[in-house]
């Protein structure tokens, strides 16, 4: 399988090609419910995680609640 | 059945955006030394509103830092802040976020001006008020202790405007309450003093201005013992309030004997 770069909060990451959203989040070991996705600028709906795909040179931006006041 | 005295102490409670809420105090979830200390300390404060952050996930590290994995949102009002964000855009952008999480369209609006005293930057909040507003967020201003910023924000459209005490992080109290009381005087929003409140004595003093709540962090999570400073600041709120409502005696520059002159021994 080929591998694609792209950029993932911030940093250059080389992922599979092909792979979707849900399966990117797998792979962090992170919880779809608990992470919002932002792909190339816009937030992207959590029922679409599936069949979005990332392509090469995307920009991905994971982020979750932490604590603030 | 409630008697006279449980009416006098037992207020209806305080409203934000239609939403009545069991606590007037707010908390924080930044800065405690361990999770469990910050939901045991969440918990003995009595709040209900509970401010969280949003932050680029860490990849290389444990899926178990998230808020989300130590707080319940059924038991909590997460209101996440857009702290850090130094222009209108970027406060905007971190509010989309927030929302796209699924749990509140409710959104505490921050936009810092200046990295040293961390003081906001009112014209921006004013702009990405409006913004956020026209989308449909439940906008809580965090704004300085200036009247007409005040005025500008609930004119927007904001559900509840928060002047600060003092800076974020300071700890030294409320420094001009006049200003608060002409802030509280004259909007009809809940008015709730967010930031710069360091032990439970301020709380009190800023809740007998006459404001409709606090929010805290800083003072709970630096506290040698997080929780114990959680439940003095609920009582605080809670004392501040009622004091506030029950309306204090005069000062007076000299002595008023509290017993009678009458019937002293010749």
């Amino acid at each position: 399988m080929n591998a694609i770069e792209i950029h993932l909060n911030g940093e250059p990451r080389d992922v599979p090609e092909g792979l979707s959203i849900e399966e990117l989040l797998r792979r962090f070991d992170l919880q779809p419910r608990m992470i919002v996705v932002e792909h190339n600028g816009d937030i992207l709906r959590r029922e679409r995680y599936g069949e979005v795909r990332v392509g090469p040179g995307d920009a991905l931006e994971l982020v979750h609640f932490v604590g603030g006041g | 059945m409630a008697t006279v005295t449980e009416s006098l102490i037992h207020e209806a409670p305080l409203v934000i955006a239609g939403r009545p809420l069991r606590s007037r105090l707010m908390v924080g979830t930044g800065k405690y030394r361990t999770n469990r200390q910050m939901v045991d300390a969440i918990h003995a404060s009595g709040a209900e509103v509970v401010t969280v952050a949003v932050r680029r996930v860490d990849l290389d590290r444990s899926n178990e830092e998230g808020v989300l994995h130590h707080l319940d949102p059924n038991r909590y009002l997460l209101l996440p802040n857009t702290a850090g964000c130094y222009t209108a855009e970027e406060a905007v952008r971190y509010a989309r976020l927030a929302r796209a999480a699924g749990f509140t369209d409710w959104v505490k609006l921050e936009v810092i001006g200046d990295q040293d005293t961390l003081l906001p930057d009112v014209a921006a909040t004013i702009d990405a008020a409006k913004t956020l507003i026209d989308e449909g967020f439940t906008v809580l201003a965090y704004t300085n202790d200036d009247l007409i910023t005040a005025l500008r924000l609930e004119d927007a459209g904001c559900a509840a405007v928060m002047p600060l005490a003092s800076p974020i992080g300071s700890g030294l109290g409320l420094i001009n309450p006049y200003n608060i009381r002409s802030i509280k005087a004259r909007l009809a929003v809940p008015v709730i003093v967010d930031a710069g409140v360091g032990t439970a004595s301020d709380a009190a003093v800023t809740m007998e201005q006459g404001v409709d709540g606090i929010l805290m962090n800083t003072a709970l999570a630096e506290a040698d013992e997080p929780v114990r400073m959680a439940r003095a600041m609920g009582l605080a709120t809670e004392a501040g309030r009622l004091a506030y409502l029950a309306g204090r005696m005069p000062r007076r520059e000299r002595a008023v004997p509290s017993s009678p002159l009458q019937g002293m021994l010749a």
